[in-house]
């Protein structure tokens, strides 16, 4: 209630001098993990801001940009949270040399916002030390007032303010709350801290009991233990009723990300489809019309298509990650994933792989480790995505009659589908088991997972972060899934014969074709599956499409249902056998460009795509070959 | 020692445990002076005594609030009891049993 007032009150900065110099300044934005770092930075930076990689790495960072009531103009930059600047992790090292200015491309920041929590200061003041060590303005933040408060804490900014020598202020991010403080800092003259004293450190027992002192002098009192969090861990971590909530958790998500899209995912295609069609309409009988509708509409549509899905998994990681309940689940699944050499935080993205395996990967941002997180991301292309199934159902309908096996419950082609998702899930297991014994051997890190206080997800956080993913997959994936549709769109139509395009047999495709043709044989595929393999590296279920293109049959990618017409193309052009191999080499092959696009993003470079797409299809081809010779 | 001010508020909670618990040893072998973390049992609570880990490692896990000196309560376990929760210096934090068994605690002088 009076939290607000409290922090203006406290706050132990004096109204800022009027600044005649406006240039742009730089801020860095440091914290540890669970300070509130991100809600603060989406609070001052709002929409304005731009996600990026630092070079080389797997870290990101976030830039926002704020325009102040004086004019001046600030690029905030977001830095990996940290508890120390020892450059031991990654995320360390990334802290430190852009504080210090040793980036490319990040300037040296002009001042640094630190932002601690208050309900934990004790322990997060300890990263005061190296940061007003730097010699670089500070302001030091004090995020989670209103809970501080709440529960009987207190703190006296002033005197906090006068050992460390920077402005101090209490705030809520999530509530708004003392941020106007924060930018009238941003707007005054910055100043370099001179703390009363500082300790070595390196030393870790020092830096605790430096931060037990200024605590003492700065009358902190702790808040009491978070009651509500007790209470719902008594029942989330409960040896029995915590793996039935994990459970419903797990069934809730995936429910909703596999069927409860549909409807969803059905809108945009036919909102899609009818754009087409009316675009279509509009234009005369050009050529490019024909690329227009066929090649963007196409490609696009099939990127757009996953949105609902992508959009609904990320709210769903927003909320149980925000919510505090993440953590938990990571508890819970972590002995099982351990028996791959995997951790708990790997299971969300895994499960998300089923829907895409674009969102899963960048949902393994929530991964620390580094190897496990890399090796979650190569895993995660065999779970049988949402991609995989027009696919199956084309191949399965075409050469498995289905039968009954256990009554109405369960028939041949259900039974072959099931198949197919253990298959590539036992697949996943494997490469996991021999990425972990191999070459990401787990550094001897312990395995640490904080339990932060459960908290109620913020509508505004959960839809900027939403935005932010949407645009991210739209930019990213969808600008080569729209070169890729093009790029084959224009090779199905070259070389124009008397102004027409050629059949399909004699284009720059069906050339291409016939020269992957003698690869491909061994597999049982001829070279009209071999232009499918081509297109379907844009995106799988392009080979459905493509087929009905090759045929002359309309195919229908969309709903599953491929009509009978390209299924006896199909029979006519594979055997049995060549079918299964067919379906074997779509279970392990990379056959995705946006996944391809989505690892190079997250791991900063084109090594680890590399590696996994040789490595996929390596394992594809064998298998197919397997598959063909042996059934 | 000046920490326990920051240590959480129910630090005096944690003495009266502390002493409590050294009537109720028999959880603890006897011939063992030191155990370690990972014998700790949920509800029960003890003084941090050494890391026994490499000094990365350490500095970690000291990061996080396991400092010697600090008191280390067992909160919860996961479904298999591997692994577990440990409230240590206002927050929680989970470990594997391979981490907290090189944690020694003392459970009583």
């Amino acid at each position: 209630m009076s939290d607000c007032h409290d922090c203006h009150v406290n706050s132990a900065i004096a109204p800022p001098p009027p600044v005649r110099s406006l240039a742009r300044k730089t801020v860095a934005l440091v914290g540890p993990p669970n300070s509130g770092k991100s809600t603060l930075f989406n609070v001052l930076t709002g929409l304005r801001q731009k996600v990026a990689n630092f070079p080389g790495v797997t870290v990101e960072h976030r830039t926002g940009f704020l325009r102040l009531e004086n004019g001046r103009e600030v690029d905030l930059v977001d830095l990996p949270g940290v508890y120390s600047l020892d450059p031991r992790s990654e995320d360390e090292r990334i802290t430190r040399d852009a504080l210090s200015g040793g980036i490319e491309g990040i300037r040296k920041p002009d001042a640094i916002l630190l932002i601690l929590d208050s309900t934990n200061l004790g322990r997060h003041l300890m990263l005061a030390a190296p940061v007003l060590g730097l010699g670089i303005p500070t302001m030091v933040i004090l995020n989670m007032a209103d809970d501080l408060h709440k529960r009987g804490g207190s703190v006296d900014t002033q005197q906090l303010a006068s050992q460390l020598d920077a402005p101090v202020v209490l705030i809520s991010a999530a509530k708004r709350q003392g941020i106007e403080t924060i930018r009238n800092y941003l707007e005054g003259q910055f100043a370099v801290p001179r703390p009363v004293e500082l300790p070595i450190f390196q030393d870790v027992p020092r830096c605790r009991q430096w931060s037990a002192k200024l605590g003492l002098r700065a009358k902190y009192r702790a808040p009491a233990p978070p009651v509500w969090t007790r209470r719902l861990d008594r029942v989330f971590l409960h040896p029995v009723a915590g793996p039935f909530v994990f459970l419903a958790v797990v069934i809730l998500v995936f429910q909703t990300i596999f069927s409860g899209a549909r409807p969803l995912m059905d809108g945009v295609e036919s909102l899609v489809s009818h754009s087409g069609a009316w675009v279509a309409n509009q234009l005369p009988d050009v050529w490019w019309r024909d690329l227009l509708t066929e090649g963007v509409w196409g490609g696009v549509g099939s990127v757009l298509v996953f949105l609902p899905q992508i959009l609904l998994l990320f709210l769903f990681i927003g909320l149980l990650e925000d919510s505090g309940y993440l953590a938990r689940a990571a508890l819970i699944a972590d002995r099982t994933m351990a028996r791959v050499g995997l951790q708990g935080k790997s299971f969300i993205p895994l499960l998300s792989a089923y829907a895409c395996a674009v969102p899963a990967i960048m949902a393994t941002r929530t991964i620390e480790n580094k190897r496990d997180r890399i090796a979650t991301i190569l895993i995660a292309p065999f779970m049988t995505c949402s991609a995989r199934l027009p696919v199956y159902t084309l191949i399965i309908a075409a050469f498995l009659p289905d039968h009954p096996i256990l009554g109405r419950f369960l028939g041949t082609q259900a039974a072959a589908m099931l198949g197919l998702y253990v298959l590539g899930f036992a697949a996943a297991v494997l490469t996991a088991r021999l990425l972990k014994s191999s070459i990401l051997k787990s550094d001897r890190t312990p395995f640490v997972l904080e339990m932060p206080p459960y908290r109620w997800p913020t509508w505004r956080f959960l839809g900027l972060r939403l935005l932010d993913r949407a645009y991210v997959f739209l930019r990213r994936a969808g600008t080569v899934i729209l070169g890729v549709a093009i790029a084959l769109w224009i090779m199905a139509h070259l070389p124009l014969k008397e102004g027409k395009a050629p059949p399909i047999e004699e284009s720059v495709a069906g050339t291409l074709g016939r020269v992957v043709e003698p690869a491909i044989r061994p597999l049982g595929f001829n070279w009209k599956i071999g232009i499918g393999l081509l297109t379907s590296l844009a995106a799988r279920e392009v080979i459905v499409g493509t087929l009905g293109t090759i045929y002359g049959i309309e195919g229908d990618a969309g709903n599953g249902e491929a009509s009978k017409g390209l299924q006896r193309a199909l029979q006519h052009d594979l055997t049995p056998a060549g079918g299964l191999a067919l379906l074997v080499f779509f279970a392990f092959a990379m056959q995705c460009m946006s996944t391809i696009a989505v690892v190079r993003r997250e791991t900063g470079g084109w090594k680890w795509p590399a590696v996994q797409f040789t490595y996929m299809t390596v394992m594809a081809y064998v298998s197919a070959f397997a598959a063909f010779h042996l059934f | 020692m000046a920490s326990r001010d920051l240590t959480g508020g129910d630090f005096h909670r944690h003495t009266e445990s502390v002493l409590q618990l050294s009537f109720s040893r028999k959880h603890c072998p006897p011939d063992r002076k030191h155990a370690t973390l990972a014998e700790l049992r949920n509800g029960e609570q003890a003084v941090l005594e050494t890391l026994d880990l490499p000094e990365d490692n350490a500095r970690r896990l000291m990061e996080l609030g396991f400092l010697p000196g600090h008191v280390v309560s067992a909160a919860h376990s996961a479904p298999s009891g591997d692994p577990r929760v440990f409230r240590v210096d206002g927050s929680e934090v989970a470990l594997r049993r391979e981490t907290a068994r090189h944690l020694k605690i003392r459970v009583a002088d």
